[in-house]
């Protein structure tokens, strides 16, 4: 595209209520964050966020498998895309099976799309792909709140391609202002006949479930297929401007609203991470409790960012203090005898979008002791 | 999310411990963290069952 054809759209965008800084509705759209993982096997039986923050895979009835991971194959002016690479085929597709790669936005960061009203403003969805091969998918916009959505078939080829899709303007359904999920843009690459049996939608409507994703390939119709994605934008108005591209530390602090841990850059959670790889140990407090039968470690942590909603927490013993080596299980420092690990696995004490507590139990702590206590957490506040 | 077991961790019902697969996790009553809401769907599917604190 011109740089004149690139103004010229930007000055629409802007025109119609977008454009500008800001203007991406996706959150990490460049795939540079990636706090869960850069790589996960074995992937198809149950949805989840593996490895690049925000973006979701989410599967249903499928026996396919695929490994995704965060790949430098990427387009000029990008380092990173997302890959997902089938390692286990799935020919024989049940009405029910479903594979997508998706992002849900936040409703309160949608209200400027003006959706459901007569001011409600055009989105233009674009993105990088490639493959192994070349194939037809198809990405949906679904408004959960109103459950209305609306399809666009594209196509991906061998080399790096920017798909440019613009959606309608939808006057009809107002998303809540509030902190559930506006939007979720999603690409189908592998959908049964519950989601493919009818003719695609392709205006907004409140459509049944077989029209969402009609007429795509499956991508996992051989071990051979991949599929690579980076650069997705999604932003006001009908045409599609250049990625806007944001530091580092900007795309990780949006990325913090919606998932934290306490393990440094390149760790990732999981129990058994050297406890130096962690931002522990840290000072907790001991207690006894006669009505819980035992004596407790108690910690607060403050997150980074006011997380979306009160997470998930899950709690992974450290290594390297010689305390103990069970799952879950985090140390403490005694002070007559060195690290040692708990008695029990760390659990939750309380859990607020501000802070969670850990609790930890052991019957050697001294109790209104102040003590140094080692461990790793992750807290997942997803959509 | 793959659950298989669920428990109140106190009697004040507010944190639900759950076994996911090899992890131990835990998911706040809030009808805002997904983990509760896929939780509440499957309490009322007749799947999950979940158990009183200890």
């Amino acid at each position: 595209m011109s740089k004149a054809a690139e103004l010229a759209n930007l000055i629409g965008n802007i025109n119609a209520g977008g454009g500008g800084v800001g203007r991406n509705l996706f959150i990490n759209g460049a795939m540079n964050v990636a706090q869960r993982s850069t790589s996960e096997t074995g992937l198809g039986a149950t949805a989840g966020y593996y490895t690049l923050d925000r973006w979701k895979t989410d599967f249903s009835s499928t026996a396919g498998r695929l490994t995704m991971t965060q790949d430098s194959s990427a387009p000029s002016g990008f380092a990173n895309s997302l890959k997902v690479a089938c390692t286990t085929a799935d020919t024989s597709i049940a009405a029910g099976e479903q594979f997508t790669i998706e992002q849900s936005i936040e409703a309160q960061n949608c209200q400027s799309i003006a959706k459901g009203t007569a001011d409600a403003k055009p989105l233009t969805l674009s993105f990088y792909c490639k493959a192994n091969a070349n194939a037809t998918y198809v990405a949906e916009l679904y408004a959960q709140d109103v459950d209305r959505r609306i399809s666009s078939l594209f196509s991906v080829t061998t080399d790096w391609t920017r798909v440019e899709i613009t959606f309608p303007a939808d006057t009809t359904g107002v998303i809540a202002d509030d902190n559930g999920s506006g939007i979720k843009v999603g690409l189908w690459l592998h959908a049964g006949s519950t989601y493919s049996g009818g003719t695609l939608q392709t205006t907004w409507a409140a459509a049944s479930d077989n029209t969402r994703a009609t007429g795509g390939d499956s991508f996992f119709d051989s071990t051979s297929r991949t599929f690579f994605l980076t650069g997705c934008q999604i932003e006001i108005g009908q045409n599609p401007t250049s990625f806007e591209h944001e530091p580092f530390d900007v795309t990780r602090h949006k990325c913090l609203r919606y998932y934290e841990h306490n393990y440094e850059a390149g760790y990732y959670p999981a129990d058994g991470v050297t406890y130096s790889n962690t931002a522990s140990p840290f000072l907790g407090n001991c207690y006894h409790s006669s009505g819980g039968g035992g004596k407790y470690i108690l910690t607060y942590h403050k997150f980074e960012v006011e997380k979306r909603a009160s997470p998930t927490t899950t709690m992974y013993r450290v290594a390297g203090l010689g305390g103990g080596s069970t799952a879950n299980r985090w140390d403490w420092f005694n002070y007559s005898g060195g690290w040692d690990e708990t008695d029990d696995a760390t659990e939750a004490g309380e859990i607020s979008s501000q802070h969670h507590g850990a609790l930890a139990r052991d019957s050697g702590a001294g109790v209104d002791e102040a003590l140094n206590i080692a461990g790793g957490w992750e807290a997942d506040a997803e959509l | 999310m793959n659950i298989s077991e669920a428990q109140y961790t106190t009697s004040e019902n507010k944190i639900i411990r759950v076994v996911d697969g090899s992890n131990t996790r835990f998911v706040p009553v809030d009808l805002n963290n997904r983990h509760y809401a896929e939780i509440l769907k499957q309490v009322k599917a007749g799947t999950l069952t979940i158990k009183d604190a200890d």
